[in-house]
């Protein structure tokens, strides 16, 4: 039987995060702060994939990826796949799924609003119809997810 | 009776439902046909004003005082330690939220509102937040509606003037979207109501249709409600040539319905001409006037859960 190879080394225990679209991994590392952390991680960046589009994948050994890691994936990876690794075998997988309110992680692009200068963490909720839209919980506005950025 | 606004916040017109709208109105009604001025006797009201405003601030208080409550608070940010200094708005509002029973503020920036309900157990009304909302002159446009058509369902209402920037229509045509009105917007085309409030409206099944002019629509309307243009926004030649399309005069009312009524938020400028002021349509001095009753009706029943409606 014929081997298929591993585009990216596979690991024992821990979470691989597939499915993100190309140029997005690395803003995924940063985000998540997995720079900062002692252990093993392997990503693969511009994989290529059947349907012939690049793909990145980050693997993060003995880290397993939180239920609310997973719906702030959807910022970057809307379309992302969370695989729980142990023992080299997938014991769970499931798709990253859009929270209805992103707390914390983002700054209100519009200049104005008053929660850029106040002790209070940002909330935004999620208008999903055809294009992904944020509306802040204080100024009311609603941008599109380009507009973003995240917080440090 | 026991009202569902006891205590609660007034932020944003979104907030409200048909029911909370009703019940403010015929509270309005009320407080105007029965003056009720021992109702908050022994009441402190907080009259915040980080950012100016003469006709919110002197018509909020008014409300305030014939209610027999008192107030305290301040009428420019910039008079206040608390701009000087740099306090954050939220310490503000702590502090200045434990001596009064119901605190009013206008401030320069959106969600500022919002934000300090968040940080006091007081009803918080918002006056104004930068470009956002300012919810009580809403109420008082509705109130000025209902109390001129005997309701506020099915109305034709035109709108005209600044629709991009004015907030005041955004939230009147949010907040009437509630009673199934047809709406005529009359604007510049660099002024025209935005798209994210067209879409609002196209998903919550309203008409509405886009109109060149006054003229092309004045005589099938119930209310109309003008704006301001700016004149700053165009080039001399440019304006000369827009601003007769969104101007106003007595002449332009010969075949109208008999129960139209002619709305401003004011200060005017020239978009409604003096000549209007004599005929029956014109309605905007006592609309400005209704914005007493309309926070008369907010105070009371965010303060007064037994508030008994003298219909």
């Amino acid at each position: 039987m014929m081997q298929k190879k591993l585009q990216v080394e596979a690991i024992q225990h821990g979470s691989v995060i597939d499915h993100i679209p190309a140029q997005q991994g690395v803003k995924i590392l940063k985000f998540f702060k997995f720079t900062q952390t002692n252990e093993k991680i392997t990503i693969g960046l511009n994989l290529s994939t059947h349907n012939g589009k690049s793909k990145d994948l980050i693997k993060v050994e003995n880290t397993f990826i939180s239920d609310e890691q997973a719906n702030q994936l959807a910022l970057f990876a809307p379309n992302a796949t969370i695989n729980q690794i142990k023992d080299f075998k997938v014991v769970n997988k499931f798709p990253v799924q859009l929270p209805s309110s992103f707390i914390g992680v983002l700054a209100c692009p519009n200049s104005n609003c008053i929660s850029h200068n106040e002790p209070v963490k940002t909330r935004f909720y999620v208008n999903n119809k055809s294009v992904l839209k944020l509306k802040c919980h204080y100024c009311e506005k609603s941008f599109q997810r380009s507009f973003f950025t995240e917080l440090d | 009776m026991n009202n569902p606004l006891y205590q609660k916040n007034i932020i944003s017109i979104a907030d409200l439902s048909r029911t909370d709208l009703e019940l403010i109105l015929q509270t309005a009604h009320s407080l105007k046909q029965t003056p009720q001025p021992e109702l908050l006797k022994n009441k402190v009201i907080a009259s915040c004003f980080f950012e100016a405003s003469t006709r919110t601030r002197l018509s909020f208080e008014t409300a305030v005082q014939r209610l027999g409550g008192s107030i305290i608070g301040f009428d420019s940010g910039g008079n206040t330690s608390l701009a000087q200094k740099g306090e954050t708005l939220a310490d503000s509002v702590k502090v200045i939220s434990s001596y009064a029973d119901a605190f009013f503020m206008r401030h320069p920036q959106e969600g500022a509102a919002r934000l300090a309900s968040e940080f006091t157990e007081i009803p918080v009304i918002n006056g104004g937040d930068g470009a956002n909302q300012h919810p009580t002159q809403t109420l008082l446009d509705l109130f000025t509606i209902y109390e001129t058509q005997d309701t506020l369902d099915k109305l034709n209402i035109a709108f005209v003037g600044d629709l991009k920037y004015g907030r005041t229509v955004h939230s009147l045509a949010q907040a009437l979207s509630l009673f199934n009105c047809n709406f005529y917007f009359i604007a510049p085309d660099a002024l025209a109501m935005p798209d994210y409030i067209l879409e609002e409206l196209t998903d919550k099944g309203i008409n509405y249709s886009v109109h060149a002019s006054i003229e092309e629509v004045v005589d099938s309307l119930d209310i109309l409600y003008m704006t301001r243009v700016q004149k700053e926004r165009f080039d001399e030649t440019e304006y000369q040539h827009i601003k007769s399309a969104f101007l106003l005069n007595a002449q332009m009312l010969t075949n109208v319905r008999n129960n139209l009524k002619v709305l401003h938020p004011l200060p005017r400028i020239d978009e409604i001409h003096n000549n209007v002021d004599d005929t029956p349509y014109a309605y905007y001095f006592q609309q400005a006037q209704n914005g007493v009753y309309a926070r008369q009706a907010l105070l009371a029943l965010l303060l007064t859960n037994q508030f008994q409606l003298e219909v």
